[in-house]
């Protein structure tokens, strides 16, 4: 192994220390925790993760969060497919002050948005539900998934559509058994990003929910206050968010740099 | 590709329209109305035109959280970009390790914000956490509760820690779809490992250069879940970034005026700045 | 410039070939000379790339040895080598100016500026790139960009050998013929070994003085292009050059006489044939005419090319295919062919009777 590859492992190592820090401490007693410093628990214990799965208010949260978070990816994946469509195929009024516009949005600062958020939602009768949640968060994500679907539809020539309206499909009859297929791989990194985004969001997905929704980004901060007895239990919460997102990456690990090499992250 | 012109392709870009208009130009009507009235409760309104703008140029609290977020990004983007070009450069290009190194340096960037913050928070912790016990053994007074300056340094490893790979896995994409051949040419022209770099791999990478500085840029600017938790924007305003600051005080107050407007500016700031990277970036692929 | 030998040379990407279908390269043992131009043509897969790779050193064989004049190099690097090599896609350096370009590896071996500017514009003016030397790279068109990647070959005084590999892929096809004529300009002019990779029979046939053909990974033939086109000693050979390609039809041989669908033909070396084995009967389409007594055919179809015309035939159940000049009569129907002995020839298992392989 040449010095160069020393960069890379140094690296990971880095990553790994905070994660390894907060699984050692998901398993330590608070006594362990605020009494000495130990780099592996010598008083293991489960008790953390015990609560987190017995109390509906915890494993009700993760609950919550994948909720909105697949309904977000699913949502916006499916209205983004025809949308990327149209920008491929076909030019039409407006269509480049469209495609920015859309952009724009994934420039938007949240802190803008929580304010008129709370009240837009809550004026619909829709605060605190996942529904909330998940329309909110598709402000960001669909310019995304239009954006990341469009770049992997151009690369399928007009000529595949025409062969088959030729050979006698009608367009749904295309779009879902000829063309949805052929760009497969777009569809998974347009999905593992919207994924992406909204299982991570904290800021408006902990201000649009107050009881029945509540995510598990909001249920933790309530013990974020850092005091010894709160610790272990944090730590048990924050290292089983850690495992739907390393479930997606491992599925998608062959496509990452093609999603990245697209450049439209 | 030779696109037809054809306004029925309105219909299957409607959903997407209505479902981002409903979310972005309500909300921001509502925003752009509170930036230009004023109230004395019991929902009465009266127009009083620019003078929240006018205060908000005026407003010291705002323009040195507006200070320390241009310092925050500046730092931040200084770090992560060449570190991230740096790693992605001495990453292997083909081979049974490359999947095992991309998912691993994937892995910071699905941890939800919020637990971000708290990682680096129980890490940090002086006494009883791996960074902070570890520096403070070495004898450098460390409390980043404390002390201004260990927050910013804590906030900022946090950063480097979180994002980093956005650019590596950016860049090494780049690096990848370099065709052999160049790599070949160099190698019968003589050029040596720094001309490899300045003459092929540096020009070839311009296009994800821009995307990661733009994103990086872009969130970086932003920033609000992870600061909030590690340390609640102090001690005291030491790490109070303008998400910081407008959350505080949209949420916090009834100044809904100079918070609308707090919230224009800060808008219009990262819009200006996207677009201008937006429009460099669209020049060079013309070319 | 150096006389090149390829010694028995074995080549396979995987790391532990045992078949014979695991090797790129089966056995391939080639002699060239100094200062000539030489193709190598066959089509895609055949193993020609992956043994330019193996003479530019960009490849390590995993049997046999290359020596440049006599001097094993199978173990050195490119750079040791001292060839130069022109890409299928112009390869430059996009941030510098054509001059720096061309000078580029002259810098990287301290030559003094003095010698680089005399070099640069003698090359330069060869290819006629003087009017963009000072133009960044990048705004060249195909062409002038592939220019740039021979100058940066030929600027070397000390270069063994220039490969091109199938250089004109992405060129226009206008000026294809341009830049072909160009390369057999300059390889007259300056004299070094030159070696071109393509699987278009035009570029090979055009440029070289001797060709090697390839199929397979192995030289199913090497010669001058008359001599591939005049005595293929492949079917293969017969097929792939010449449009349309060599009319090949099974016969059999019996008393050193050749026989196609029991009428007799003559034929060049029906005498070596011993009459065993699989034999066909190989002759090229411009070595055929209509006569009027010979061999019986239907005629099927007449295309017309413009300064001649290809004429299909069918005799019994074989096509074969003639060349009519413009203005020769074409009957129409049935027909007689009559075919120029000195050019058929018999193969047997594809592989021409009475020649050493």
């Amino acid at each position: 192994m040449s010095k160069r590859s020393l960069v890379p492992i140094v690296y990971i190592i880095f990553l790994m220390l905070p994660i390894y820090w907060l699984v050692n401490m998901s398993f330590k007693t608070t006594n362990e925790i605020i009494n000495r410093f130990s780099l592996y628990p010598h008083e293991f214990t489960l008790a953390s993760y015990r609560t987190i799965f017995t109390d509906p208010s915890w494993y009700g949260a993760y609950i919550n969060s994948i909720t909105y978070v697949a309904l977000n990816t699913v949502l916006s994946v499916a209205l983004a497919l025809p949308a990327a469509y149209a920008f491929s195929r076909y030019r039409f009024l407006g269509d480049k002050h469209l495609f920015f516009w859309l952009l724009s949005n994934r420039m938007a600062p949240p802190a803008v948005f929580v304010l008129p958020f709370i009240q837009l939602y809550s004026s619909v009768g829709l605060f605190d539900t996942h529904i909330a949640v998940a329309f909110a968060h598709m402000l960001f994500n669909i310019p995304l998934a239009v954006w990341i679907l469009e770049g992997f539809m151009s690369g399928v020539p007009k000529e595949l559509d025409e062969t088959a309206y030729v050979d006698g499909y009608s367009f749904p009859k295309f779009f879902v058994k000829i063309f949805i297929p052929t760009i497969s791989a777009g569809i998974g990194v347009a999905a593992f990003f919207c994924f992406m985004f909204s299982w991570v969001e904290m800021l408006l997905a902990k201000n649009l929910t107050s009881v029945a929704a509540k995510p598990i980004v909001a249920a933790m901060t309530k013990t974020s206050s850092a005091s010894g007895y709160e610790l272990g239990l944090l730590a048990a919460a924050g290292v089983l968010t850690l495992i739907p997102g390393a479930i997606v990456v491992y599925f998608v690990r062959n496509y990452i740099a093609k999603g990245f090499a697209l450049g439209r992250v | 590709m030779n696109k037809t012109f054809n306004n029925k392709a309105w219909w299957m870009v409607l959903p997407v329209f209505l479902v981002v208009a409903f979310n972005a130009l309500v909300p921001l009507m509502t925003v752009v109305n509170y930036s230009v009235q004023e109230t004395f409760g019991n929902n009465e309104f009266f127009w009083s035109g620019t003078i929240w703008f006018q205060q908000l140029l005026d407003n010291d609290q705002i323009r040195a959280s507006l200070g320390r977020q241009i310092a925050f990004t500046a730092v931040v983007l200084a770090i992560q970009v060449p570190l991230g070009l740096a790693i992605a450069l001495c990453m292997p290009r083909k081979g049974p390790w490359v999947s095992v190194c991309l998912v691993l340096m994937a892995l910071p960037l699905l941890v939800p914000w919020n637990v971000v913050g708290s990682m680096w928070n129980i890490m940090a912790l002086p006494d009883i956490g791996l960074l902070g016990k570890t520096i403070n053994a070495l004898g450098i007074h460390y409390n980043y509760t404390r002390d201004p300056v260990a927050a910013w340094f804590t906030v900022i490893l946090m950063d480097v820690w979180h994002w980093t790979s956005l650019v590596v896995l950016l860049c090494y994409a780049g690096l990848v779809s370099i065709p052999d051949a160049y790599y070949q040419a160099a190698k019968i022209d003589g050029a040596r490992p720094w001309a490899v770099f300045r003459y092929i791999q540096l020009p070839k990478l311009k296009h994800v250069l821009t995307i990661a500085i733009l994103l990086r840029f872009m969130d970086s600017f932003m920033i609000y879940t992870e600061v909030i938790v590690l340390t609640g924007g102090g001690p005291g305003s030491a790490t109070k970034f303008l998400s910081i600051d407008l959350v505080q005080k949209a949420l916090g107050g009834f100044d809904l005026g100079p918070a609308a407007a707090f919230s224009i500016v800060y808008f219009l700031i990262i819009l200006l700045t996207s677009w201008l990277f937006y429009t460099l970036m669209m020049r060079n692929e013309a070319n | 410039m150096a006389k090149i030998t390829i010694d028995n040379l074995r080549h396979s990407y995987l790391p532990e070939p045992k078949r014979d279908e695991d090797f790129a390269l089966k056995r391939v043992h080639l002699d060239w000379a100094d200062g000539g131009a030489y193709a190598l043509l066959g089509p895609s897969g055949c193993g020609k790339t992956t043994l330019l790779n193996l003479i530019s050193g960009l490849l390590h064989p995993t049997e046999g040895r290359i020596l440049f004049d006599g001097r094993d190099v199978s173990n050195e690097t490119p750079e040791h080598r001292n060839i130069a090599q022109v890409f299928q896609f112009p390869v430059i350096y996009d941030t510098m100016t054509v001059y720096d370009n061309l000078a580029f590896p002259l810098r990287n071996r301290k030559v003094d500026e003095a010698e680089i500017r005399k070099r640069v514009t003698a090359i330069a003016e060869m290819l006629e790139l003087t009017a963009t030397l000072s133009k960044r790279a990048s705004g060249l068109t195909a062409d002038g960009k592939q220019k740039i990647s021979l100058g940066r070959g030929l600027v070397r005084s000390d270069v063994n050998v220039i490969m091109f590999d199938e250089p004109l892929t992405v060129i226009d096809p206008h000026l294809k013929w341009q830049l072909r004529s160009k390369l057999k300009e300059l390889q007259h002019r300056i004299r070094r070994t030159m070696i071109y990779v393509t699987h278009d029979q035009t570029e090979a046939l055009t440029f070289a003085d001797q060709v090697v053909v390839m199929n397979n990974g192995e030289v199913v033939q090497t010669g001058t292009p008359i001599e591939l086109f005049e005595k293929p000693k492949h079917i293969f050979v017969g097929h792939f050059i010449g449009s349309p390609g060599m009319n090949v039809m099974p016969c059999e041989v019996k008393g050193g006489k050749a026989f196609v669908n029991g009428h007799a033909v003559a034929a060049d070396n029906a005498a070596s044939s011993d009459g065993s084995s699989r034999l066909e009967l190989g002759v090229r389409p411009e070595f055929v005419t209509f006569a009027d007594k010979g061999l019986p055919v239907d005629v099927v179809k007449v295309s017309d090319i413009g300064r001649y015309r290809v004429v299909d035939t069918r005799l019994g159940g074989n096509s074969v295919k003639l060349i009519v000049p413009e203005g020769g009569a074409i009957p129409e129907g049935k027909a007689h062919l009559a075919f120029d002995k000195a050019h058929t020839q018999i193969y047997s298992d594809g592989w021409l009777v009475g020649e050493a392989r």
